[in-house]
């Protein structure tokens, strides 16, 4: 208890301003900033299994996200029948094709030596793939984008419940991770992070310019919900009744019927809209304790000692014959299938799928922020960062407007100075996580809780 | 006749523009590259200290235009420039002091140098978006072309035009310019010679007396010198946005590896290799063999290898491939 309690003394503070939030500013605002501190909880241990553990550095966080939400669109949403029948066939076939191509290369790379010939043949098969593969796709991406283009334009999904594609959501991120792996984890540090960057660049210029996938950037909305929908809430008699007693006091007070009723309905209103975001807070909330458990397992098991190990010394734990290769490609693997998770379940809060709103300052950076403000290698600090950033992220703006108005005091309500800081207050996020960073980075570089390693 | 005009077509279209984006990429991956090479280091703030550079040259350029100084034909902004240089010069040496100084002399590992420059990143992307705001801004004045394409089509007679704006000249002039100078300078002088010492190898360096902390301060003027520059061309040529500059940190990247990190030269040729070979693969060829085709062969699609939404993903996977099969980069730079 004892050796806890800073954990618990930053977590009750989290909570308490949580709380705050939603005494001061509205219960509405205080859930969303908790469901999204819970996501970026989610993100954080993800990265922080790669860095903190294995001390891989991952800026591919957004291209993980980005594939865990189309993995929300792909399972939820309906098939568009006409799309399949338009082009489905052409795009399944170059799919094929696609497979053959990539085995075709794995065999003769493993059957034939190392050779001149072997090089061109190789670049040759991948030219030649695809040239045919556009050949093949083209008129197939066409008639599928032609598919009432303002409603669908595009193949769809499943159909199936979206809460299944947070697990489709981790094989994806959980694939493309061990692709990047094997490329690029021989790269030194900061090269990883570099190539890590660009690819998930990649992943994102295509998600947003393949339309017959993922609608690009039309976006795709009215995603199907785990949780009821308020406007089907607002009219079942069991939650009227619920919100009714919850604010009985205040609604004895009414006396007039009518002046009552109305009071109910607003009253219905705001509690639908807060049940919906508790719905989603418990879902999220029961992954975000599923992964600690698993983490916290992992850390203490022989393979966390293990992954310690290579991180601290990786000549070291080499000569002990652990194949750091291997574990390296597992862990990168493993880290990004977490985030994946992450993505699809911001997806699925969200209820739409943009692409053009994956950016790397909000998606990869600021996760970074986390892990390190929080403190990598504990997974509780991983969880604390998420919640803490995310919760200034938020907070910045009405923090940022009360200092100016604060420091310009002294100056008239026109004053041009007073007018554009006030303009600028939304800025003053990226002020704030920029001098949070450097100062935890500078003063405290374990982060708010360090990484503490006890033998049990 | 037909020949003259395919070639003006891709002088027009893929030569000119790509040369001077090419010039714009190769100052920054200088920077990068310098940085790298010197302090160990890969800087992620590339993209935003080059945006607080040319944000300087705004300001200047907006005084000069209200007091009435101009250049003439030029524009206001290459007046503005050395102004510029002077404040972003002093910001780094400010950021150097308070922030990467305490990591050097600890001898941090270089990840833990590019997590700092993060939080710089972060910093300087909010003093930028606080003084000028995040909106797009274009701050060129004076002659807009030195060729324009109607005036070609009738000095020449032939069907396309070749219009050459003179951004882009400025441009590519004052990207030789400079390019030279920074080369005359890393190898004939004492300073050049012993950045390059202390580059090649530190302790060897130090050995033979030469001065650490004079190294890194040339470095971050030389730097802060082609930041400014770099992002004021660029935005001459194109336009000032705070989120562009974000971006274009990442070509710069590619670039300054794909010449071989830590190589100056390296990364200059990278700046033009990643800059043709994004126009080169996204430029649409199909008026280009209408000219060169008889008209029964024709093509009848664009003939575009990737359509030009993957401009940027093409300098990225350059990047990867060079990464997947020569890791030192193309003209061999320091061995990852």
């Amino acid at each position: 208890m004892r050796k806890n309690l800073n954990v618990i003394a930053a977590y009750s503070i989290m909570m308490g301003l949580i709380i705050l939030v939603g005494i001061f500013q509205s219960w509405n605002i205080a859930l969303s900033i908790f469901n999204l501190c819970l996501i970026s909880a989610v993100m954080t241990m993800g990265a922080n299994i790669q860095w903190g553990y294995a001390g891989l550095i991952n800026f591919g966080i957004m291209g993980f996200t980005a594939l865990g939400g189309l993995a929300a669109v792909l399972i939820s949403v309906d098939p568009v029948q006409e799309a399949w029948s338009a082009g489905g066939s052409n795009i399944l076939f170059s799919l094929f094709l696609i497979i053959a191509m990539v085995l075709a290369v794995r065999y003769i790379l493993k059957n034939y030596k190392k050779s001149k010939n072997r090089t061109y043949i190789v670049a040759s098969i991948i030219v030649l793939g695809i040239v045919i593969i556009r050949f093949i796709s083209e008129p197939g991406i066409e008639a599928i984008e032609n598919v009432e283009p303002a409603k669908t334009g595009f193949l769809g999904g499943l159909g199936l419940p979206i809460i299944f594609s947070w697990v489709v959501g981790a094989f994806f991120a959980g694939g493309l991770a061990f692709v990047i792996g094997k490329v690029a984890l021989g790269l030194r540090a900061d090269y990883l992070a570099i190539a890590t960057l660009l690819i998930s660049e990649i992943v994102i210029a295509i998600i947003k310019h393949e339309d017959w996938l993922t609608r690009g950037v039309k976006n795709v909305i009215g995603l199907k919900r785990p949780a009821p929908y308020e406007v089907n809430l607002q009219q079942t008699d069991w939650f009227i009744n619920l919100v009714e007693k919850f604010n009985s006091s205040k609604l004895n007070i009414i006396t007039d019927l009518t002046e009552r009723q109305t009071a109910l309905n607003q009253l219905v209103i705001e509690g639908s809209s807060v049940f919906v975001k508790l719905c989603y807070s418990g879902l999220f909330l029961v992954v975000v304790i599923i992964l600690l458990i698993l983490t916290q397992k992992a850390l203490y098991s022989p393979w966390g000692r293990m992954m310690r190990a290579i991180r601290d010394n990786e000549e070291a734990a080499n000569a002990m014959g652990k194949n750091v290769v291997k574990q390296h490609l597992l862990i990168f693997v493993l880290g990004s299938a977490i985030v994946g998770i992450a993505g699809a379940m911001l997806v699925t809060q969200d209820g739409l799928f943009t692409p053009g709103s994956y950016r790397p300052l909000r998606y990869t950076f600021l996760i970074w922020v986390m892990v390190i403000v929080g403190g990598s290698g504990n997974n509780f600090g991983a969880i604390l960062g998420g919640f803490v950033v995310w919760f200034l992220w938020i907070e910045a703006a009405p923090i940022g407007l009360y200092l100016v108005n604060l420091t310009t005091a002294g100056l008239d309500d026109t004053h041009f100075l007073k007018v554009h800081l006030i303009e600028s207050v939304p800025y003053f996020r990226f002020l704030m996580m920029g001098v949070g960073l450097l100062v935890i980075m500078r003063y405290r570089p374990k982060g708010i809780l360090p990484e503490k390693i006890e033998i049990k | 006749m037909d020949f003259v005009n395919a070639i003006i077509l891709l002088l027009n279209y893929i030569f000119v523009p790509a040369l001077a984006y090419g010039s714009q990429l190769a100052l920054g991956a200088i920077f990068v590259t310098l940085i790298y090479g010197i302090l160990r280091f890969a800087n992620f703030a590339t993209g935003d200290m080059m945006s607080f550079g040319t944000m300087f040259v705004i300001l200047f350029t907006w005084y000069f235009q209200s007091v009435g100084i101009s250049l003439g034909v030029f524009p206001t902004a290459l007046l503005a420039i050395p102004f510029a240089i002077i404040f972003m010069v002093s910001y780094m040496l400010i950021i150097d002091k308070f922030v990467f100084k305490y990591y050097r002399t600890k001898k941090s590992p270089p990840v833990q140098l590019a997590m700092v420059s993060i939080g710089v990143m972060f910093v300087t992307q909010a003093v930028v978006r606080i003084i000028i705001g995040p909106s797009d801004r274009r701050f060129f004045d004076g002659e807009k072309f030195l060729i324009k394409a109607g005036e070609f089509k009738e000095m020449t007679g032939l069907h396309e035009g070749l219009a050459i704006k003179s951004t882009q000249v400025i441009t590519i002039i004052v990207t030789l310019i400079l390019v030279s100078t920074l080369f005359w300078f890393l190898n004939k002088t004492k300073t050049g010679k012993s950045m390059r010492a202390y580059s090649d190898n530190e302790d060897l360096a130090l050995l033979s007396g030469i001065d650490p902390k004079k190294i890194v301060m040339t470095t971050w003027v030389i730097a802060g010198i082609l930041a400014t520059i770099g992002g004021a061309l660029y935005g001459l040529d194109k336009s000032f946005k705070p989120f562009t500059y974000f971006n274009n940190m990442l070509p710069i990247f590619a670039a300054a590896i794909v010449g071989g990190i830590g190589n100056p030269f390296g990364a200059f040729l990278g700046g033009y290799v990643i800059a043709f070979s994004e126009i080169l693969l996204t430029y649409a060829y199909r008026k280009f063999f209408m000219y060169l085709l008889p008209e029964s062969m024709e093509p009848d699609g664009l003939i575009q290898l990737l359509s030009t939404d993957y401009k940027f993903a093409v300098s990225f996977s350059i990047l990867v491939i060079v990464l997947l099969y020569r890791p030192s980069g193309i003209f061999k730079g320091k061995v990852l």
